[in-house]
């Protein structure tokens, strides 16, 4: 059998999912900036920028806002089937899920003065890492839209895990440090929400991919296993080990 | 009825077999424009048959009426049955057959006559009606069905050629109903139709599912995915895929499908 085409015979049309493609891919970009340059403001020390990620935060809707009214005239216009249809759909829902991202960036952002006005606290040199742990699954997940890869879509999903573990650990040592020591209660109680937000980061980016990989294959991944364990999670858990 | 609600309640409702075709084989001349076609029509769905302009869709359509019995040079083999009956038995009466499996056509052709004369024409010769009133009865019943009745009630003497595109294909439909079809087969019974009337043939086939058996071929693809359950992608004479209509447009498991139904086509 011949090669399959891949582009429409309309060729405007595949000139229109391309712009939908790249909106999305510029938007992950922002997205995974946004988280990453939220925790190093944090680390920093540095209220300037945090108010600088807060303030691009606008961006991200404006560029969701345009994703919907490009899916939406594509979805008018050309009446999209098959692969292309779930390309969009999963196009429409990924720019929402970004902006979502774009959201804990800002929200980050928004603890680091009162953060900055406190003593550091310890356990909080565990960020960085895992911020570079969600930031590569951001990255990995928009690049798999954009290559219509479902392979790499199903490692993005694998390593959830990874940043479940970081959180269940930052966990952990927050509340320890909290026992001992109640002048630090304030800062750590915004890290625990601070590693929150990176954790739900992690499974944004996990949707994402999952969505990739319907979107690729017309076939849902198989259940994933939710790897955080902090709502069982009490101080006396450590004194067991 | 029964059968109507089980179908219309979900699309995995149990089905049953109204027509099966094995092997279908059309040449016309040395020219094999069906290349061996396998396929089962069910009695409560709407099956759509999609595919590029030469693809052999029409050509099989006609298949199932023996339409091609009238086509010079046209040439059928393989088996083809309904309800296990095989209509190329010497034994079946072409007329009788066309009148079981009735067809609407993609431009209107309503008789030169009168709106009732249209539809009375077929119980008529078939010798459904032994009275006048029995006749008026088969008359409102089919207009009912076909949607015109309320439309064309007060000027049943007025012909048929008179009425607008749409309301003459409702004509053709409910004149293919007079004669109780079990199957009625659409060739592109919309593509001479502007939206609203294009609607209405919809609605239509949607308001006849269930009672008949309907086989549509179709160049609008979104009209195989509103109206019909099974849809087939016919290409160069072959049955690409068959399946649930919602699959083959959301997830159609062949690359050519998948290629023409997202107009990748060629």
């Amino acid at each position: 059998m011949a090669k399959p085409p891949t582009a429409h015979t309309v060729r405007s049309f595949d000139a229109e999912i391309n712009q939908l493609r790249s909106l999305i891919g510029q938007m992950g970009g922002l997205a995974e900036a946004q988280i990453a340059d939220s925790v190093d403001a944090l680390m920093r020390r540095d209220a300037d920028a945090a108010t600088a990620v807060v303030l691009r935060d606008k961006e991200l809707d404006a560029m969701e806002a345009e994703a919907e009214r490009l899916a939406l005239t594509i979805i008018a216009v050309r009446a999209p089937m098959a692969d292309d249809l779930r390309e969009i759909v999963a196009a429409l829902k990924i720019s929402a899920v970004i902006e979502r991202i774009g959201d804990y960036g800002k929200n980050i952002a928004k603890r680091v003065p009162v953060l900055t006005q406190a003593a550091p606290v310890g356990p909080s040199v565990i960020l960085p890492e895992m911020a570079r742990a969600t930031t590569g699954m951001i990255r990995d997940a928009l690049d798999c839209y954009v290559d219509r890869d479902a392979e790499l879509a199903s490692q993005v999903m694998a390593r959830d895990r990874m940043v479940d573990d970081f959180y269940n650990s930052l966990f952990r040592s927050l509340l320890t440090y909290m026992m001992e020591n109640p002048h630090h209660i304030t800062s750590s109680a915004h890290l625990l929400f601070i590693a929150k937000n990176l954790e739900r980061v992690g499974d944004h980016a996990t949707n994402i991919a999952e969505m990739v990989y319907f979107s690729v294959t017309g076939e849902h991944p198989g259940d994933r296993t939710k790897t955080d364990r902090t709502a069982s999670m009490a101080v006396s858990d450590r004194e067991g080990e | 009825m029964a059968a109507h609600e089980g179908a219309a309640a979900d699309g995995a409702a149990e089905t049953t077999l109204k027509m099966t075709a094995r092997d279908v084989r059309v040449f016309y001349g040395a020219f094999e424009a069906l290349k061996g076609v396998s396929i089962d029509v069910t009695k409560e769905d709407v099956t759509a048959f999609i595919g590029p302009s030469g693809c052999g869709k029409s050509t099989f359509l006609r298949c199932l009426n023996r339409m091609n019995d009238t086509v010079a040079g046209a040439r059928v083999e393989g088996r083809i049955e309904l309800d296990g009956q095989d209509i190329h038995d010497p034994a079946m009466d072409v007329v009788q057959l066309r009148a079981r499996v009735g067809m609407v056509f993609q431009k209107p052709n309503p008789f030169p006559k009168s709106i009732y004369e249209n539809v009375a024409y077929g119980p008529r010769i078939h010798g459904l009606a032994a009275k006048k009133a029995d006749m008026d009865v088969i008359v409102e019943k089919s207009l009912r069905r076909a949607g015109l009745w309320d439309e064309v009630k007060d000027r049943l003497s007025d012909s048929g050629t008179a009425l607008s595109g749409g309301q003459q294909q409702r004509l053709c439909i409910a004149r293919a109903i007079a004669v109780n079809p079990e199957v009625i087969l659409m060739d592109e019974p919309a593509s001479a139709l502007d939206p609203i009337a294009t609607a209405k043939i919809e609605e239509l086939i949607d308001d006849l599912r269930g009672r008949y058996a309907i086989v549509i071929v179709t160049h609008n693809m979104q009209q195989a995915a509103r109206v019909s359950q099974k849809t087939a992608f016919f290409h160069l004479g072959s049955l690409v895929e068959y399946g649930d209509t919602r699959q083959i447009f959301t997830n159609p498991r062949e690359t050519r499908t998948k290629d023409y139904i997202t107009g990748r086509y060629g």
